[in-house]
């Protein structure tokens, strides 16, 4: 019988099912940090519990990390957070990669780094934008912290098959849009509940030729539509990522490996619950106005009417008028980072764009690279000059400002062009302004201090 | 996990769609490594903000069921959202909609989440903003939602509610097929990644 990727996953990952409960799913990796799992380990140990599989968990610090000044910069409060990981980890003998290791970084970006993240697996983490793994055509899902514990107990959760959705994105991308563009389209389109309750697979001809960088923005905001898993069948562009990395399998276990990969995706007449088309030739550079990652336009667009309540009061709090080009907001900040868009094809995307100019006297404007290996990547490119050459601070790897649990924040009022994934009220800042959109066009932003079509930008460039 | 049969109590009419868990509670409090004491925290911004927001209002202090728009709860997977929810006193939430994430990690802690048609939820935000005194009555045995000259009956995940009734730690539950776990594992391929070993050492590779 013919099968979905996704069912695939599941159905090799089955450890018990029974009539009338969940299925009982084996986790292959459980990545945990520091904010999602003090709670769980307190209640395992007042349980008497152990840790069943540490050698499949791994932890780093990055949500409350500052990106300068190390350990030592970090709130008292964050400070026992970190402490508590580390007490943790080495209680049950967890691999922790502290803030300073060579493989710290966020949590998202680490898995594929080092080549945990692979395809076929079932990977958890206590943070929602773990469906970012699924990008090498693994079940990824992101968990509260009694699932944590449930995992680190039993190594297992009792899940609920999801519904498969497909989404099929078609036709080349037009020079200056890319990946984030793509999933801010779709989500503007497919609602921010569009993807409830569904395993999500990126298919088509796009998709298929976006690097793994482009994949995992895109599945990366699966959840900002709701949904439980986004994935994409792993192909030679995975395999080719993976290769030689830390942790992915060599030698004739490679071999194996691929064997098992290759049978993955799914299958030709799979049949999928739902299935949503889009036609990447008609996608421009995408960016938010409002205070969901579903309140989003065109650059060339205008600040739209509000339909209901809820988009007068996230225009209220945008401190933005119908009407309004897009193009004439400006912006105090800038920050290019997050679990969506700060690997090394990102900081590629938007040196590109900085090289040689400067950034608007108002504007601040920091990168933050997603882990210390991007990081020592991006330096041994000269990256790091391109960025700050042109004005941006240059930051060490963390969740920095994407959700503002650490020094990075917005001060209230505040209007940010930021490559994350969520604009939600305060999310950088109480008071802040997010605007959410791709690294190159958050570069351009920065240059000219206010949202701007980066086509228009490199169109200048090449005219000097 | 704390049993949920049924609850008595009034409601607190929030009339917003997809609020986001980085409104219910937002970032800055979940630093704390403790698993109470966030009912304090819950709403911040929106509480500290805005002196009309209905948990502020007098009328509706004491309120122990939150009624909501659609897609209530979505984004950050925190659990520390239904942990302030129930901290600040919240045995149920009313939605036509609740963001995946938010509702199972609802559901593990007793925090029970209740989803009705749209209109059904619309009649019970009318109740309460009409007479906040309106009691309302949340059945998990019989699966309704009662108030003035309102019923309605929810569906419910019938293996959540087993285990909402009960009680029952769901650990403990997986625990039981220790067995299976361990058969499962002796079939897992050789080859996948495993990570072992200390920590890592600071600048080392």
């Amino acid at each position: 019988m013919s099968a979905t990727l996704a069912q695939k996953i599941w159905d090799r990952h089955v450890v018990r099912s029974a009539p009338g409960e969940p299925d009982l799913l084996y986790v292959d990796l459980h990545l945990i940090h520091e904010v999602t799992t003090p709670q769980a380990f307190e209640s395992l140990r007042m349980a008497g519990r152990r840790v069943r599989r540490p050698d499949l968990t791994v932890a780093t610090m990055d949500h409350n990390t500052p990106t300068r000044g190390g350990r030592a910069a970090a709130d008292e409060v964050g400070r026992r957070q970190l402490d508590a990981l580390e007490e943790n980890c080495r209680w049950a003998g967890i691999r922790l990669y502290e803030l300073g290791s060579r493989h710290q970084g966020i949590v998202h970006v680490i898995g594929p780094d080092l080549g945990l993240t692979q395809p076929g697996l079932v990977i958890v983490c206590g943070d929602s934008h773990t469906s970012t793994h699924g990008a090498f055509g693994a079940i990824a899902f992101g968990i509260g912290t009694s699932e944590v514990e449930h995992v680190l107990a039993t190594q297992c959760l009792p899940q609920r098959r999801p519904r498969d959705l497909a989404v099929t994105v078609e036709g080349e991308l037009s020079p200056g849009v890319v990946a984030k563009d793509v999933v801010l389209g779709l989500i503007a389109r497919a609602g921010i509940a569009g993807g409830q309750g569904c395993a999500v697979e990126y298919r088509g001809s796009t998709i298929r030729g976006l690097s793994m960088e482009g994949r995992m923005t895109i599945c990366n905001m699966s959840i900002e539509w709701g949904a439980r898993v986004g994935m994409v069948a792993p192909d030679d562009t995975t395999f080719a990522y993976l290769e030689g990395r830390q942790h992915a399998p060599r030698g004739a276990d490679w071999e194996r490996a691929l064997d098992e990969w290759r049978a993955l995706p799914s299958d030709p007449g799979a049949a999928f619950d739902s299935e949503i088309r889009l036609d990447a030739r008609e996608l421009e550079p995408f960016v938010t106005w409002g205070t969901n990652p579903g309140q989003a336009a065109p650059v060339s667009g205008r600040v739209p009417d509000p339909a209901d309540e809820n988009e007068e009061r996230a225009l209220g709090y945008m401190a933005l008028t119908p009407g309004t080009a897009m193009q004439d907001i400006a912006i105090d900040r800038v920050f290019i980072g997050s679990c969506t868009n700060a690997r090394l094809e990102d900081l590629r995307a938007a040196a590109a764009v900085l090289r040689g100019r400067r950034v608007h006297p108002r504007v601040r404007a920091m990168v933050v690279p997603g882990s210390a290996l991007v990081k020592l990547e991006a330096e041994s490119e000269g990256l790091d000059r391109v960025f700050t050459d042109a004005g941006f601070e240059w930051r060490d790897a963390g969740c920095s400002m994407c959700l503002g649990m650490n020094p990075d924040i917005l001060q209230p009022g505040e209007r940010c062009a930021s490559t994350s994934n969520r604009n939600f009220e305060g999310r950088q800042g109480a008071g802040g302004r997010t605007h959410l959109l791709s690294p190159p066009m958050a570069a351009a932003a920065a240059l000219t201090g206010h949202l701007v079509d980066v086509r228009e930008v490199m169109a200048e460039e090449v005219a000097r | 996990m704390e049993a949920f049969r049924r609850h008595e109590g009034r409601m607190a009419p929030l009339d917003r769609a997809n609020v986001d868990t980085d409104q219910i509670i937002p970032k800055q409090f979940l630093k704390r490594i403790e698993r109470s004491g966030f009912g304090p925290f819950l709403f911040y911004d929106w509480r500290r903000n805005d002196p009309g927001f209905v948990l502020n209002r007098p009328e509706h202090e004491g309120a122990t069921v939150l009624v909501t728009g659609p897609n209530f709860g979505c984004g950050s997977s925190r659990e520390h959202a239904p942990w302030s929810l129930q901290d600040a006193g919240f045995r149920a939430v009313i939605a036509s909609s609740f963001a995946d994430i938010f509702r199972t990690n609802c559901l593990k802690i007793g925090l029970l989440p209740v989803i009705l048609p749209e209109a059904s939820v619309r009649r019970l935000l009318e109740l309460a903003g009409e007479d906040p005194t309106t009691p309302v009555t949340v059945d998990l045995e019989s699966m309704t939602v009662t108030a003035a000259g309102f019923a309605e009956r929810f569906e419910v995940d019938p293996y959540a509610r087993e285990c909402l009734l009960n009680g029952w730690d769901a650990v403990a539950l997986t625990l039981r097929h220790e067995d299976e776990i361990a058969a499962y594992e002796s079939r897992r391929g050789g080859w996948l990644p495993v990570v072992s070993g200390p920590s890592e050492a600071l600048g080392s590779c």
